[in-house]
């Protein structure tokens, strides 16, 4: 199952284009990151996922085929946005009561157990909480709902570095004791770089790079040589990123695997992700797409067309 | 509080779930609305309270004045000056400041109701709740329009009793406008009305302020329009050629509501209007009458005949349903509309 599914999809704001022809298919079980500049689009595709903002092109379907904002994604999504906008004048325990009064399945317990791990006391209302704790408090209320699919829109913006590993610790938790899928947006990768398996590279408002990071890192690889023959090598090769040091040149190139063989008198390295995600934000014409899965959908629109 | 038990893995069945149940919404509108649901229910019962204990005083005042023989004595007439100064006084300016009730009622009930979540980003949350948006507003909507309906309704009642003793002694009847505005079901009609005002607006215009300041423009402008305009082309109008209808007292509480005059000559034809202004200046308004006639008399023997189209006070009920009746469905309609922005208008 795919938990959210693109094609085509665009938004446009006035004259500008925040997203557009941003065709994906992100599987289920997957940690996925959603990457970019600031003003890439991540929080367009986020809302047009959950329902807070209407396409203007393309189709968006989540959790295996779902409309977005039916009865079944909204049950089976949860979402906090940026900031984690809670009711500043509610308790945290009033904050989780209408949480439950909202849903159809809320762990209370969970809820609870988990408040008082993090010591929020449940009378003290949103507004006077940390930052820390008032996401800490969002992600808990968006847990507790049991969702398939989690959707965070830059939850470590506000956090600061032990926050950040708290989150994520909880995060990273319910993936693997619940089975949640999780899509969480940020501008920053290498906070990322160790916990997340796909990534969605967006850049000014279109997709550049989907997939596995497994894949992803596998069929990328470093080549370091001689400055000479580096423009030679680059005709032969798809050359991501290219730089020069002195008499050494640096080639991000992608490869078919990493069994390709390496050109005689050059070194390989494996490219990290954080790595491979700016070389590509720095090329703009350089793409990863579609992902395997993503090809296999699309199949019959293309021949439509 | 009960604790859910959940399996940890959701069900991954393809039908839509059940949806939420509409009742907890009870709740949730109650907590997120409750200090502005409060504060309306205290200060229309503690005008109530006041309008109680000033309205027993006003009532005896009134019982002793109408008790009082002989009417002209100067005891008597004392009694009365007292009464239309100082009791009239007041009622008059509250009759006058509750005018403005129904609208400070809506717009701080209806205006903020979505703007204020539209303005602090908490739209994205409660939008994304397994409970659905658009089913959430109208919850939210239905729930307190009721609620502060209802509570108008029953402050209307008091002010209806406290204000009884003046219908007949100040000119006012039933149908004046200040007076129809504040009893029956009309009251609580207007109030409705500006709470779904408010909330359209605040949700067209996504900010508290601006849609508190466009609540009161359009109510006001919509109010004086019934006023002025509407209210004489609701059909229970009569008309008639007996001018004893109109003689007597213009102090009664039962004179009816004279919306036109016009006459007519021989023959039902419009009048000669130089005729009509002839015999009319024969009753000038400041001094006697020229003529030992009634004006209808006088007119009489020109073949001249004055008609009126006028609303009796025993329309006041009629009045009142077709009143409440347009602003209900007014209402309704905008509550429609206010549901279908919610559903329609993203971030």
């Amino acid at each position: 199952m795919n938990v959210i599914e693109t094609n085509g999809l665009g938004k446009c704001y006035g004259r500008t284009w925040a997203l557009r022809e941003c065709t994906l298919a992100i599987p289920a079980g997957h940690l996925a990151a959603l990457v970019g500049p600031n003003g890439a689009g991540k929080t367009t595709f986020m809302n047009m996922s959950v329902g807070l903002a209407v396409p203007t092109a393309g189709t968006v379907t989540v959790l295996g085929d779902q409309p977005v904002g039916s009865p079944a994604a909204l049950d089976g999504i949860a979402f906090v946005a940026q900031d984690a906008p809670v009711y500043l004048n509610l308790s945290a325990g009033d904050m989780l009561h209408l949480t439950r009064n909202l849903n159809r399945r809320f762990d209370q317990r969970y809820a609870h157990e988990r408040l008082a791990g993090l010591g929020i006391p449940l009378g003290k209302k949103a507004g006077k909480l940390s930052g820390g704790q008032r996401a800490q408090l969002a992600l808990t209320l968006a847990l507790a709902r049991r969702p398939q699919l989690l959707i965070l829109d830059e939850p470590l913006a506000m956090l600061d570095p032990l926050a950040r590993q708290d989150f994520m610790a909880t995060v990273m938790t319910s993936m693997a004791e619940d089975g949640v899928s999780v899509l969480l947006s940020s501008h920053a990768l290498a906070e990322l770089e160790r916990v997340t398996d796909y990534l969605v590279l967006l850049s000014g408002g279109q997709v550049q790079v989907t997939g596995e990071v497994e894949d992803l890192l596998a069929c990328h690889r470093v080549l370091t040589g001689p400055a000479a023959e580096a423009d030679s090598l680059a005709r032969q090769l798809r050359v991501v990123q290219a730089r020069r040091g002195g008499a050494q040149a640096h080639l991000l190139v992608r490869t078919g695997g990493p069994d390709d063989p390496v050109p005689p008198g050059w070194e390989a390295h494996p490219v990290s992700l954080e790595e491979l995600a700016l070389a590509y934000l720095r090329s703009p014409g350089a793409e990863v797409l579609p992902g395997p899965s993503l090809v296999q959908h699309t199949e019959p629109t293309e021949v439509a067309r | 509080m009960t604790v859910l038990t959940m399996p940890a893995q959701p069900a991954q069945d393809t039908a839509a779930p059940r949806p939420v149940p509409w009742r907890r919404m009870i709740w949730v509108t109650w907590r997120q609305h409750r200090a502005m649901l409060i504060s309306v229910l205290a200060v229309l019962g503690a005008i109530s309270v006041f309008l109680w204990i000033a309205g027993l005083d006003i009532h005896h005042n009134y019982a002793v004045m109408t008790a009082c023989r002989p009417a002209g004595s100067a005891a008597c007439q004392t009694l009365s000056s007292n009464f239309t100064s100082t009791d009239w006084t007041m009622a008059n300016v509250l009759g006058i400041l509750l005018q403005l009730a129904p609208v400070l009622i809506g717009a701080f009930a209806g205006a903020p109701l979505l703007a204020r979540e539209l303005e602090t980003g908490t739209f994205r949350y409660a939008w994304t709740q397994g409970f659905g948006r658009a089913r959430q507003a109208i919850a939210k909507l239905v729930l307190v329009a009721v609620t502060i309906t209802v509570a108008a309704w029953a402050f209307s009642e008091v002010f209806t009793w406290f204000f009884k003793p003046f219908l007949g002694t100040s000119s006012l009847t039933v149908l004046s406008a200040t007076v129809f505005d504040a009893r029956g079901i009309v009251f609580a009609a207007w109030t409705l009305a500006a709470f779904t005002i408010g909330a359209f607006a605040g949700m067209l215009i996504r900010r508290v302020v601006p849609a508190i300041a466009v609540t009161l423009g359009a109510y006001l402008g919509l109010n004086l329009l019934a006023w002025l305009e509407l209210r004489k082309f609701y059909p229970v109008s009569l008309v008639t050629s007996n001018p004893s209808l109109f003689d007597g007292s213009t102090n009664s509480a039962t004179s009816p509501w004279v919306l036109s005059t016009w006459y007519t000559g021989p023959g039902g034809k419009p009048a000669n209007q130089s005729v009509v202004n002839q015999v009319l200046a024969l009753f000038p308004h400041n001094g006697p009458p020229l003529t030992n006639e009634t004006p209808a008399q006088a007119l009489a023997r020109h073949h001249i005949t004055e008609w009126f189209r006028y609303i009796p006070v025993s329309r006041f009920w009629p009045m009142q349903f077709i009143e409440a009746g347009w602003l209900l469905a007014l209402s309704v309609l905008l509550i429609a509309a206010t549901v279908w922005l919610v559903r329609r208008r993203a971030a």
